[in-house]
């Protein structure tokens, strides 16, 4: 195996072990990412400098015999919308496409902390808006399992990235699905954190409320790994919580007999789920059944108004959180006579088409007459929506779901119909508003009727699928271990 | 429902963002279409429903408001501005 192909928990072992450097793993990786990137265009900005001098630090410590984190040593992607210091940021947006943010987000700096070697920047939808990263200002991602297909997004760049074998993990974010549904286009494990369990400080906002940065990974235990170092409380997000950080390595092995596993009907009966991607959810869980784990199916019937409420909401806090690009502070600016037009010419100039749309959806829906009927609606069927999983959740441990209804779709097929677009998020975006966990976990491939005509993952003739394990508020445990339990059950790795 | 060409302007100007008369349609016609999708939230009886803003519950959060000069120099935050004179940021004349 190549170094680059490895897992945080096997470059962690031969990090100690001494059996390769953390500057060979980085160089490792660093090639694949030279070599493969114009396929894929996974990455913004390759930090090669940034990212050696780093391993030179780890690689002292170990040749000293001193004990380094699981982390530390170990090279990552970050999507860029996450600020780091002293290295450009953009949110793949020509607005702020030669902005240098002077500090560290807190995701980055606790990284940091413990030992991140930084490879560059990923691609992602301009400020995280889209579901396939066709929305970037600098060119769509292409998908390695068939490069004519998206990776889904919005982070897109993340996720391809960690499959391609050119970040040994990634960090995301997701709003309302941008970890979840990249991660299960590119069939690799994606988690959303709880709302409030990772600091948004420093991250580039896009909906304030329903947002979360998590880790992408080529396993579940690797995800459990990366949320310990970025996980808790940080005074510059009133938004975090102050709930005690467990190890969330600890439990993973503990056996799921009489784990109550729900099975929401709306999610796998509703039309749109593609059968095949049904059936492969199914198999998986025969084998969580075979575990002694107690399945049910069960209603959520409030799931068929997520979408509307998802995109009244998230419009709105895009709106109002892209207000500050003003031109003024930061980002490009377009030189005009009067303030008036420095603004409209500035904004006009620097925002993509999906973003102008949003800004111009939120702007309507929080405007004078129509925030009632919008706004306010909304906001009230979120509260439904949670209070129907607070629900569910007296009963069950954990809940089971497709991720997407559909396969990784060809880039250009829904581009120009952005309703189409929001439709393909119906099962992401309901956790979101209920501001619950939730883990992508692959299961399998589904053979595609013609054959990929070039790809860099498989084989060409199949895509990736998932599930989605959503849990309690806080209890990512719970579902670190469920995934687990199934990657052990189908020696996964 | 349908938004109509003036809408789509007057939100635009609040928005600040100048659009073409061809993204003026598209915006009226796509920004409809997901309109009206939303309107079927109207089915939903929220009377007596109170609105969800915080999810996890959190309260009165407060900190105490310290500037830590360690962490951030001016000089830094300055740098990011496009348009900047004796350590001012620059905007055109508003009176």
């Amino acid at each position: 195996m190549r170094l680059n192909e490895l897992t945080i928990k096997q470059a962690h072992q031969g990090l100690i072990k001494k059996e390769f450097s953390s500057t060979e793993l980085t160089q490792a990786c660093i090639k694949q990412i030279k070599k493969n990137d114009q396929k894929t265009h996974s990455f913004i900005l390759v930090t090669e400098k940034e990212g050696l001098e780093q391993a030179k630090i780890v690689d002292k410590k170990i040749a000293k015999n001193e004990k380094i984190k699981t982390l530390e040593g170990i090279p990552a992607g970050i999507k860029d919308v996450l600020c780091t210091k002293g290295i450009k940021t953009t949110a793949c947006s020509k607005f702020l496409e030669n902005f240098i943010p002077p500090y560290d987000c807190t995701v980055v700096k606790k990284l940091k902390e413990n030992g991140l070697i930084i490879l560059g920047k990923q691609n992602c939808d301009e400020f995280a808006m889209g579901s396939s990263t066709e929305n970037s200002a600098f060119g769509p991602t292409f998908n390695p399992w068939d490069l004519e297909r998206t990776p889904g997004g919005s982070s897109g760049g993340s996720a391809a990235s960690v499959i391609a074998n050119e970040s040994i993990y990634s960090i995301g974010t997701d709003t309302g699905g941008s970890v979840r549904q990249p991660a299960a286009f590119c069939g690799i494990v994606g988690l959303k954190p709880t709302y409030g369990r990772v600091s948004r400080f420093g991250i580039i906002a896009y909906a304030s409320s329903l947002e979360q940065a998590g880790p992408i990974t080529k396993t579940v235990e690797d995800a459990a790994i990366v949320l310990n170092a970025i996980a808790g409380n940080d005074k510059l997000d009133s938004t975090t919580s102050p709930q005690n950080v467990p190890d969330y390595t600890v439990n993973l092995n503990k056996d799921i007999k009489k784990i109550r596993i729900g099975l929401p009907q709306e999610f796998f009966e509703k039309q749109g789920l593609d059968p095949k991607i049904k059936e492969s959810i199914y198999k998986a869980i025969k084998i969580f059944e075979n575990c002694g784990a107690k399945i049910e199916k069960i209603n959520l019937p409030m799931t068929q108004y997520a979408i509307a409420a998802y995109y009244i909401i998230a419009k709105a806090e895009a709106s109002t959180n892209l207000s500050r690009y003003d031109g003024i502070r930061y980002g490009q600016q377009i030189k005009s006579s009067t303030l008036s037009d420095l603004y409209f010419e500035t904004r006009t100039n620097g925002f993509g088409n999906e973003v102008k749309r949003s800004i111009m959806m939120g702007t309507y829906t929080l405007s004078a007459g129509y925030y009632d009927a919008f706004y306010l609606k909304a906001t009230k069927i979120r509260a439904l929506i949670k209070q129907e999983y607070d629900n569910a959740f007296k009963k069950y441990d954990a809940i089971i779901a497709p991720v997407s209804p559909i396969l990784p779709f060809k880039i250009g097929e829904k581009i120009e119909d952005p309703l189409a677009m929001y439709l393909a998020d119906a099962f992401t975006v309901p956790i979101n508003l209920a501001g619950l966990p939730s883990l992508t976990v692959p299961c399998g491939k589904i053979k595609t009727e013609n054959k990929a005509k070039k790809y860099i993952a498989g084989n060409g003739e199949s895509l990736p699928t998932a599930f989605q394990i959503i849990g309690k508020h806080f209890d990512e445990e719970t579902i670190l271990r469920i995934g687990h339990t199934y990657e052990l059950q189908t020696k996964h790795r | 429902m349908s938004l109509t060409i003036q809408e789509v302007e007057h939100i635009a100007k609040l928005a600040r963002l100048k659009l073409t008369e061809q993204e003026k349609e598209k915006f009226a016609k796509q920004l409809s279409s997901i309109l009206d999708y939303a309107k079927q939230l109207d089915e939903v009886d929220t009377k007596n429903i109170e609105s969800a803003n915080q999810i996890i519950g959190l309260q009165n959060i407060a900190r105490q408001d310290e500037i830590d000069l360690t962490k951030i120099k001016k000089e830094k935050l300055l740098q990011c501005a496009p348009d900047v004179e004796n350590n001012f940021l620059k905007v055109p004349a508003i009176l």
